[in-house]
């Protein structure tokens, strides 16, 4: 195994993503909030490039515990999910699980921030 | 155990893929998993989309009637998206709102169409040379509801202006490209026209009808187009599509309900009629595809017609078999291919005996398409049934040479990368 430096915490967005080819080996690596996850760019459904997608919050679904008449379609404030780019299939940034089937998630890539540099180890 | 820490040594970031990206980049990791299927003879697509909004002018000028030619051109100088289709509710959503953008692209640049050809194929060619695909039998999506146009005119005028574009602008640029001419099922005499003028084009590989439309397939009035096509030899093929607009489906809410809903239920109605009413055997030598449906419906509907037909055979006297037997005999195009139980699916290509009548189809760019790896990674086919599906039963059935013309996935990915300065 390898630690590759993938770039400066100033370079990444917060939230942010970087995307790498590590000579052959494509790897996501996103920040949240102050802390770095990486995964694999290769989506369990198809194997589609999934860390080259759009980041956008979980969509969610809020009911009356009361009535349990629907509210509405909304933006959840806790997560935030990668879409793969070939068919949707979104998946948590901080976790890698799909939000309705865990079975499905991202392999994770061990990344860590040492003196300013992100690296991933390969 | 860590041997060395590396900065950014071979480093190549990749971009987002969106709207404008290129085919090549946003299949890259098809080019892939097409070095694992390399070895095998043939890959055909036989249901490729490639949207033709952009062209639609082009498409325009082949239309005869002056006034809709006229009509059509205005409106596109206005702005209208695709003059004269019935654009469907709902369909905006297809692209999930940015998150699969493929669906609405691609908008990509090209190179000089003069050295390497139409700006068409030049696309066409980029994504099937990506999925490692020989052939691909191209779609019209812009058309794929006219069936449901109020204007019959409308259908008509288009297939033919369809047609001639196709023949005259883009199938010429590349064999590799093929089609299906499409019949504008509004009008039986106007279909028999069309397959009569296109019979002889090696490129149009057979006939398709728009399946969301409210027709009777089983009229009479079709009987002299099915005896052409079989006398012809080139298959029929029913390309399903969604409706939202259909009194049944308005009570769903979300797109994902209608689209999971409607693609199969054109075509189980389309397919109903014509086993009930005993077509094949009238025109037992006319080879029918059922096209972008996915499979999951297939075995229900022979279980049910099964079912019925046993206990009320007085209503479909025509049989002398069990509807299931005879639609085991038809085709089936594998996308979407339905593959999160791996059990049913497996009883499903038991069913319809996928390994000589279940074709690839990618339905690329849409947001529901399949690579040929779908059915490579599938772990209880045979070798040879992927070989069967991915090409070899689409040969048999279109007539294509069994001889490799797609380029080698190495050298595809290896341009590329060139390209890109890696």
């Amino acid at each position: 195994m390898t630690d590759v430096v993938v770039g400066k915490v100033s370079e990444f967005g917060d939230p942010g993503r970087k995307v790498v080819d590590v000579r052959g080996k494509e790897i996501g690596i996103f920040q949240l909030d102050k802390t770095f996850y990486a995964y694999h760019n290769s989506c369990p459904h198809m194997d589609g490039p999934v860390c080259q997608g759009i980041v956008l919050p979980l969509t969610t679904e809020d009911v009356d515990p009361e009535t349990c008449k629907g509210l509405g379609r909304g933006f959840s404030k806790k997560h935030t999910n990668i879409v793969c780019p070939w068919h949707g299939m979104e998946f948590d940034i901080r976790t890698g699980e799909h939000p309705t089937d865990a079975q499905f998630r991202l392999r994770k890539i061990p990344v860590r921030v040492e003196k300013d540099l992100v690296y991933v180890t390969v | 155990m860590l041997d060395k820490v590396t900065r950014q040594e071979g480093l190549r970031e990749l971009p987002e893929l969106t709207l404008e990206s290129d085919s090549r980049d946003y299949l890259a990791r098809a080019a892939r998993q097409a070095q694992a299927y390399d070895k095998y003879e043939l890959i055909v697509d036989i249901d490729g989309h490639l949207h033709e909004g952009r062209f639609w002018g082009e498409l325009l000028d082949y239309c005869e009637n002056e006034v809709l030619r006229r009509d059509g051109k205005w409106l596109l100088k206005d702005g209208q998206n695709l003059p004269l289709v019935n654009v469907a509710m709902g369909m905006i959503f297809q692209a999930m709102q940015g998150r699969v953008s493929h669906q609405t692209g691609p908008r990509e640049g090209v190179e000089d169409p003069a050295k390497h050809g139409h700006p068409f194929v030049q696309i066409v060619r980029r994504s099937i040379d990506s999925m490692g695909i020989d052939y691909q039998i191209v779609f019209p999506t812009a058309m794929l509801l006219l069936g449901l146009n109020p204007m019959p005119d409308i259908e008509i005028e288009l297939s033919y202006a369809y047609c001639r574009w196709l023949t005259e602008r883009i199938l010429p640029d590349d064999k590799r490209i093929l089609a299906l001419g499409y019949l504008p099922f509004h009008s039986p005499e106007d279909c028999e026209k069309i397959v009569r003028k296109y019979a002889d084009n090696p490129q149009i590989t057979g006939f398709t009808i728009c399946a969301a439309r409210h027709a009777p397939v089983h009229d009479n009035m079709y009987m002299r187009l099915y005896r052409l096509l079989e006398e012809i030899g080139k298959p029929l093929a029913f390309h399903a599509g969604p409706n939202w607009d259909d009194p049944s489906f308005k009570t769903l809410n979300r797109f994902v309900s209608m689209h999971a809903l409607t693609f199969p239920h054109y075509n189980m109605i389309h397919l109903t009629n014509w086993v009930i009413n005993a077509l094949p055997e009238r025109f037992p030598k006319l080879k029918v595809i059922w096209v972008e449906s996915g499979l999951a419906w297939v075995p229900y509907l022979m279980q049910r017609l099964d079912h019925e037909v046993l206990l009320r055979q007085n209503e479909a006297p025509g049989l002398k078999r069990r509807p299931s037997e005879y639609m085991r005999e038809m085709y089936y195009t594998s996308q979407p291919l339905e593959r999160f139980d791996l059990d049913l699916l497996k009883s499903t290509m038991t069913a319809i005996n996928a390994e000589t009548q279940l074709l690839y189809a990618s339905d690329w760019p849409h947001w529901d398409f399949d690579t040929p790896g779908s059915i490579t990674t599938l772990p209880f086919l045979s070798d040879q049934a992927k070989r069967n599906i991915l090409g070899l039963n689409a040969a048999r059935l279109f007539n294509l040479p069994v001889k490799r013309v797609r380029p080698r996935t190495e050298d595809v990915i290896a341009k590329r990368l060139q390209e890109l300065g890696g």
